[in-house]
């Protein structure tokens, strides 16, 4: 079982007490001030992968493909985009991460340990009775949790809410909310991107992880999304394509979507599920199904 | 009989005296702000007003992120709306994390009358019980619901408040004092104890005026706070009267009725009868006529005493 060994010793790797990409000291810098370089980034998201991996098989169950093919775009937040503290997850002015599509807590998780909100050692209790990771994210329990979710539909909502109370206290904080595609079958998602342009909220920005795939096959078989990017438009947002897996890309958009006035930007992201590991990737076993230690084993040699 | 007070008039007065005392009190409202009276707030403090359109489900979690960012968010919508629509969305974002929200719901019960069922909120009680950190409070007139209302805001975590559509006579007197999870001795008896709470307790009030005149000494308590449950204030009851009748506005499972039952069943065993909703729902009339076809009255509970 490899997760445990798979540290920040590693070469090449920050140290454990890095600062993440925004510390509190940086807080006025602006976005990416602190950031780390494209390959640093990348070398990240690879990580992630492997402790998705890690802990899913360690657990015995969990989602590791919608983890998988949002790995990038995590990796792009915690540590270039985000301006956030790890050694005070309730700092007022810090930059918002809602994870709303909760299925994807392994990926979430594996950032927060890699930026220090808690051991990386712990991330092999994930699931377990006890443990503060939860099989979908809890605010309540693990530092730098946002929001409760796994019932799909909610983030966004409630990324409104937080930030509508930014603008009213006049903090300069940015919402960003991460969302799955099958996750926009759920109306609630529309009422929320509907009430989102209606307040002009400029400092919340959506992605959408576009793996093509839900729990019941592809997404265009299941429900059709398509046209999604005229969708938002329409509903009043600001809309960018990208390859979701282009760390150039996500970076850019990202840091474009701050830059945009008086409406949200949603960011579509064209992902691949399972993303990093070939016998997964594009595999519907893996949506809501952990890997086998051999099959970690393999996959894991695949992420070295 | 008494005066009669509206209770939503009350609660959008209560609402605006909070938001001028409170800067991080914030109201959210689903379309219906002429009805649930929020429009007292919004006019006074057009800023921290969101209304957020014909969208419960997105009402609850906006509110959630707005309490998730130091706001008291108090909500507003029909009850059968904040409740049975949005069940999901309050037990995922605002009841697991035990946010400090304030979900006032208005119209509810049958009392809403002409609408008919599908605005008759009579399962909410049963509903909002079931959600583990809240406080659940069934004011009886507008007196006590500007108190609760207050008494909610100052307090840690997440409540529900029920309010009627009609204007009720006021029960809770002068020098009234509300205190969430204490119910209140409205009248003293050693015969039978009637436990009421909203738009019943006047009416059990009425019935144990009647009862009088038979020679019957019914204790009236109003048990405004469903959720804590005064217990001890139940064992009193049937300890030292015998029999106890319980009389709300909701249907007979999962209400107040069903909550007694269980103190009573636990710690005290004696003769119950409820008043309330029999398995069914109600049609369309007027408020009086429906309490009158639903077995919603003083006389009900009259029977139900002397059963």
């Amino acid at each position: 079982m490899p997760g445990r060994d798979d540290t920040r010793s590693r070469p090449g790797t920050p140290p454990a007490d890095a600062p993440a990409s925004g510390s509190h000291a940086g807080a006025s810098a602006s976005l990416g001030a602190n950031a780390r370089s494209i390959r640093d980034l990348q070398e990240i998201a690879r990580r992630l992968r492997r402790y998705v991996i890690a802990m899913t098989a360690k657990a015995g169950s969990g989602h590791p493909g919608g983890s998988l093919s949002a790995a990038d775009i995590v990796a792009a937040l915690y540590f270039r985009v985000l301006r956030h503290n790890p050694a005070e997850p309730r700092w007022p002015d810090r930059d918002r991460f809602i994870l709303s599509k909760g299925h994807a807590a392994p990926v979430l998780y594996a950032a927060l340990a890699e930026s220090g909100y808690f051991p990386l050692e712990e991330l092999l209790t994930l699931r377990q009775l006890g443990s503060r990771l939860q099989g979908h994210p809890d605010m309540t329990l693990t530092p730098g949790v946002e929001m409760s979710s796994g019932s799909l539909g909610q983030g966004l909502s409630f990324g409104v809410g937080v930030a509508l109370a930014g603008r009213l206290d006049r903090r300069g904080y940015r919402v960003y909310v991460l969302l799955g595609d099958g996750e926009c079958d759920e109306g609630q998602v529309w009422e929320a991107a509907m009430a989102a342009a209606h307040f002009k909220l400029d400092n919340l920005t959506a992605i959408v992880d576009h793996n093509g795939q839900q729990l019941d096959g592809n997404c265009c078989d299941i429900m059709g999304l398509e046209p999604l990017a005229d969708k938002w438009r329409a509903f009043g947002w600001n809309v960018l394509e990208i390859d979701g897996h282009s760390m150039e890309q996500v970076v850019t958009s990202l840091e474009e979507a701050g830059r945009v006035k008086r409406k949200p930007t949603v960011v579509i992201a064209h992902t691949v599920k399972g993303k990093g590991v070939s016998f997964m990737e594009r595999n519907l076993n893996f949506h809501g199904k952990a890997p086998t230690a051999e099959e970690a084993e393999r996959a894991l040699k695949e992420l070295e | 009989m008494a005066a009669e007070l509206g209770v939503r008039e009350a609660y959008g007065a209560a609402l605006a005296e909070l938001g001028a005392e409170d800067p991080g009190v914030v109201v959210l409202d689903a379309d219906l702000s002429s009805s649930t009276q929020t429009r007292l707030f919004a006019r006074a403090f057009p800023n921290r007003f969101f209304n957020v359109g014909l969208a419960e489900a997105n009402m609850m979690g906006v509110a959630a992120g707005l309490a998730a960012s130091g706001k008291t968010p108090f909500v507003s919508t029909f009850a059968v709306f904040a409740t049975c629509r949005c069940f999901d969305q309050v037990r995922t974002v605002i009841s697991q994390p035990a946010l400090n929200i304030k979900i006032v719901a208005t119209h509810g019960g049958i009392t809403v009358g002409e609408d008919g069922a599908s605005h008759h909120a009579v399962e909410d009680l049963a509903l909002a019980c079931s959600w583990p950190p809240f406080t659940v409070v069934v004011p009886a007139d507008a007196v006590e619901t500007a108190q609760a209302v207050r008494a909610a805001a100052k307090a840690r975590g997440p409540f529900y408040i029920r309010l009627p559509r009609p204007k009720l006579p006021v029960v809770c007197g002068e020098g009234y004092r509300f205190a969430i999870g204490k119910a209140a001795t409205l009248r003293q008896g050693r015969d039978a104890t009637v436990i009421a709470c909203g738009i019943m307790v006047a009416k059990a009030l009425e019935a144990a005026e009647k009862l009088k005149a038979r020679g019957i000494d019914c204790r009236v308590l109003n048990m405004s706070t469903l959720k804590p449950l005064d217990e001890e204030a139940i064992v009193l009851a049937a300890r030292e009267t015998g029999a106890i009748v319980t009389a709300e506005e909701h249907l007979e499972h999962g209400g107040l009725g069903s909550r007694v039952a269980q103190v009573v069943a636990r710690e005290a065993p004696v003769p119950m009868r409820s008043v309330a909703l029999k398995n069914t729902y109600a049609k369309s009339g007027k408020a009086e006529e429906l309490l009158e076809r639903y077995g919603l009255t003083a006389a009900a509970i009259q029977e139900a005493v002397l059963a």
